[in-house]
């Protein structure tokens, strides 16, 4: 598709480093000369020195023939008002972030009005993500698919659970009744395993299963997990209380604390649920007398990464709380997944992802097959959500007869809105939905699968 | 809240219970009062072992942050009057256990109020235990074992300002350990110096330490059922001196000490002070003149009353019930005012009240220039704004618990006065009111519920309201 994109910071050069793996024809536009020419020499993409918002600049970026416009420019506003002109002038799919909280309210008007096609709010989706781990506070990441139904779900194997030094086929029906362990992490090498891979203490194991199926299959490994009751959050800012708003909604008992006095006297009037605290959130005295010991999940958001990842490890070290960190910048990704801290979230990547998935859907329905994409793992393995459209070399054969690639794993077929663990015998029908998880990127359609 | 270092620090305060019990148990011994004596040793024994019981395992993670420091301190003054009361009904001599804990519960809080109507006929070692909680809890029971044994790990200040009574609790020397020394090394100098001039002015050794016991403490527990009455002039003036000396604020006497007598002298709280317990003592004694044989006999037994009950000791020399309504009122509104904060007295506190009229006049200020910015000035510091607020909203809280007392042990039928000062009477920990409480009368003319309703009052008071009230939140129960 011919994808434009407004505004060459980090979202948008990520964006367009990902955007180009999957062979768009892209324009970057920016007032930043060298933010364009830095990146049109990095990838083979089009840049144009301009502003977004001017006619002229979008004409010279094509915008009457373009699929997707996406507006992540550093304003709001501009990311709105560039959209708008880029509708009126082409017919295209417009996408724009706005953070204004302001504006989150009224998102559902400002998209109807200005038939923006979908409009990203990172903080709250960033505060959506956080809400969503603390109710499964065992997990890592936990990604959706089929709308929410399907879960695919990252949590570290501990000894407790009683299943390290089993080979997957000999785990008890019981546990892997609902369940298809998908990918497995040990020690930086990622394996898509079969039925005789033996799990180890220490591995990151990735689970798919019917979001309805997995307190189930925790409890079988000795685990209750249950939403957190309480949580102590580091940071009030945007998405301080956005997480907040989400976890008292829900009953949680939460205590932000925050170093701005007027910061607080707000939060006080937004979240009168919660307990707000005037302090650093880094003052480890503070955080041990406002209960850090006994917190059930601990929260780092405050505007210094390396200050959300230090406290982090002391929260680790004091307590045994579900631990989120927040982590701006994306150049140290990989040595923080290492360091074993829990979940970390990026809200730029989030970001990045919103747009990329509406892109992919964007394509399916126009005649790609593919529906869902996720980049797990750090980015080394792929979980593809097919949609099967016409008959094929994989379809109406049992499972245990398709020679698939290797690294490859049919996790769960969609059929009729019920959601099959596919064993053997079952096999792949026309309008099924198909999530499978991979190595190898690139697969386009469903028939890639096989080798 | 950390429940295991609560419990750890609860135990050393039963062991150090039963360490005191000792002292009633040799009285006990040396009078030859054997039930009472195995009434003591009974006590000391369940104290031991419970607080033993306590301090076996120490806690891995003994930080006391500002929760655990008011938990303990309400708790402990509620766990060592229930010990505490165990002699009075094993030995038979307050049998009812609700009366014990009454008068427990009012010496270890040095009101004074009693449910007994004769105490001549009880044993001397049960009188010793009696005034001797006085003194202990005067100066306060954890002051005296954060002078002892510094205990470690987080705000162990937290202790001490929630035990001291006035609206800024400081530090005298950088060290909590040495404050909570000097602090008693005052305290028990004062209370010998004051034994040994009454033991000089005839008094027996036992009446002189009971008597030094009750004022040191600001207490008021007397071993004749006449108060003070029945002693001489000489006693009386002797015990009027010391009772307004033990309701000065402690810090002056450390400056005292320190040889800066004239900063002692202008300290604000301490001339408010005198200047209340003046014009008192003026105006009673005018009043009663026609009672009494010579203006000086007036003069003496106004003076007495007056510090009585400024510093809400609570001795009587003569039945103050029977005086004219404006010597009784200006009495009523002493009990109120209270002594000076970081001594041993109770009531509302001489430095809050100066705070509020402070308070008071800054807020006409307003009125006359809205935008004004000023400072209210305490010797020659400016009042802090939350001090200011935490005085305001004392006073609310005080004002509400004085109310929902009164209404509750309205129940009883009294009349007004005698609910109103009987409330009065407790809350500032003085233990005389008036009418069917008067200084002639007692409390166990309340039923057993309105006798609860006071325990509360009094624990309120002496430990300043808000450690006793966070017994009853939730959250501060919860783990998290």
């Amino acid at each position: 598709m011919k994808i434009i994109i407004v505004g060459c910071g980090k979202v948008g050069a990520a964006l367009a480093e990902k955007l180009i793996n999957e062979n768009h024809d892209i324009t970057v536009i920016d007032t930043n000369a060298d933010k364009v020419r830095k990146i049109t020499e990095d990838l083979d993409i089009m840049g144009i020195v301009g502003n977004g918002s001017s006619i002229s600049v979008l004409n010279e970026a094509g915008v009457e023939s373009a699929d997707v416009f996406i507006a992540v420019t550093a304003s709001d506003e501009l990311n709105l008002l560039c959209c708008m002109f880029a509708k009126k002038t082409g017919d295209c799919h417009a996408i724009a972030r706005v953070r204004n909280p302001i504006y989150s309210r009224e998102l559902g008007f400002i998209q109807k009005q200005l038939e923006i096609s979908a409009i990203i709010n990172p903080e709250l989706a960033s505060a959506k993500e956080i809400s969503n781990l603390l109710q499964c506070p065992i997990a890592d990441k936990i990604d959706t698919f089929a709308n929410g139904d399907v879960q695919l779900i990252k949590f570290k194997l501990e000894k407790n659970m009683g299943i390290s030094g089993t080979a997957i086929k000999d785990l008890s029906p019981s546990i892997v009744k609902d369940v298809l362990i998908c990918a497995v992490e040990r020690d930086g090498s990622v394996i898509i395993p079969d039925g005789n891979f033996v799990l180890e203490e220490g591995d990151f194991v990735i689970i798919l299963a019917d979001k309805k199926n997995v307190q189930a299959f925790f409890s079988k490994l000795n685990l209750t997990v249950r939403p957190v009751k309480n949580a102590l959050i580091a940071g009030g800012g945007t998405i301080g209380y956005y997480l907040a708003k989400f976890l008292t909604e829900k009953g949680v008992n939460v205590r932000i604390i925050e170093h701005k006095a007027d910061r607080c006297e707000a939060l006080a009037e937004l979240l009168p649920e919660a307990t707000v605290i005037l302090g650093d959130g880094t003052d480890h005295k503070l955080l041990m007398a406002e209960g850090l010991s006994n917190s059930e999940a601990f929260v780092s958001l405050t505007s210094i990464d390396e200050e959300n990842v230090l406290i982090s490890l002391f929260a680790k070290k004091h307590s045994n709380a579900k631990l989120v960190t927040k982590v701006n910048r994306l150049e140290f990704d990989d040595i923080l997944e290492s360091m074993d801290i829990g979940s970390v979230i990026y809200p730029k990547y989030i970001t990045c992802d919103f747009i990329l998935q509406h892109v992919r859907a964007l394509e399916n329905q126009s005649g790609s097959n593919i529906k869902t994409l996720y980049n797990i793992l750090d980015d080394r393995v792929e979980a593809l959500e097919f949609t099967v459209s016409q008959k094929s070399d994989v379809t109406d054969v049992p499972l245990y007869q398709l020679k698939t690639k290797k690294n490859l794993l049919i996790c769960c077929i969609m059929r009729d809105n019920n959601i099959i663990i596919p064993r053997g015998n079952d096999s792949i029908q026309v309008g099924d939905n198909v999530i499978v998880v991979t190595l190898e990127h690139g697969l386009s359609d469903i028939a890639d699968i096989l080798s | 809240m950390n429940k295991a270092v609560v419990l750890y620090i609860l135990g050393w305060i039963l062991l150090f219970e039963a360490v005191l019990l000792t002292l009633p148990l040799v009285t006990a011994f040396i009078y030859g009062e054997q039930n009472s004596a195995l009434a003591f040793i009974i006590t000391i024994l369940i104290s031991a072992a419970v607080g033993a019981l306590l301090v076996i395992k120490k806690p891995k993670d003994r930080s006391v942050y500002m929760r655990e420091g008011l938990v303990i301190t309400g708790l402990s003054w509620i766990v060592i009057s229930i010990i505490g009361s165990l002699p009075f009904i094993i030995s038979g001599a307050i049998p009812n256990p609700i009366e014990a804990l009454f008068e427990t519960v009012s010496g270890f809080t040095t009101t004074g109020a009693s449910i007994l109507s004769d105490v001549e006929c009880l044993d001397k070692s049960i009188l010793f235990w009696r005034s001797f909680t006085h003194w202990i809890g005067g100066m306060g029971v954890l002051v005296f074992i954060l002078m002892l044994k510094p205990l470690t790990g987080g705000s162990t200040v937290n202790l001490m300002k929630a035990e001291s009574p006035g609206p800024q609790v400081e530090k005298l020397v950088p060290h909590l350990h040495s404050t909570a020394q000097i602090l008693y090394g005052i305290y028990i100098s004062m209370t010998i110096i004051q034994i040994i001039l009454l033991l000089v002015a005839g008094l027996p050794l036992f009446d002189a330490l009971t008597t030094t016991f009750g004022t040191a403490g600001t207490g008021g527990f007397g071993i004749k059922n006449g108060s003070i009455a029945g002693y001489s002039p000489l006693v009386q003036g002797i015990v009027t001196v010391f009772m307004i000396l033990f309701g000065i604020n402690f810090s002056a006497y450390y400056m005292i000490l320190l040889g800066r007598l004239k900063k002692a002298a202008v300290l604000e709280e301490v001339r408010w002070y005198f200047g209340i317990i003046l014009v008192s003592l003026l105006i009673i004694a005018f009043n009663i003149r026609s009672d009494f044989a010579s203006f000086w006999a007036s003069l003496h037994h106004s003076a007495f009353q007056v510090g009585s009950i400024i510093t809400t000791t609570g001795y009587s020399t003569v039945d103050f019930n029977t005086w004219p309504a404006i010597s009784k009122t200006i009495l009523v509104v002493l009990m109120f005012v209270g002594a000076c904060a970081g001594s041993t007295g109770g009531g509302i506190k001489v430095s809050r009240i100066i705070i509020l009229f402070k308070s008071v006049k800054k807020e006409i200020g307003l009125f006359l220039h809205p935008q004004r910015v000023s400072k209210a000035m305490m010797d020659k510091k400016p009042i802090p704004h939350n001090v200011m607020r935490s005085t305001n909203v004392y006073m609310a809280t005080y004002i509400l618990i004085f109310a929902v007392s009164v209404i509750l042990i309205s129940l009883d039928n009294f009349d007004l006065t005698t609910n109103f000062t009987a409330v009065a009477a407790t809350l500032n920990n003085i233990g005389p009111g008036l009418e069917a409480v008067g200084p002639s009368q007692n409390f166990s003319v309340m039923s057993g519920f309105s006798k609860l309703v006071l325990i509360f009052d009094m624990l309120a008071g002496r430990l300043e309201l808000f450690p006793i009230l966070l017994l009853f939140k939730n959250e501060t129960w919860r783990k998290f």
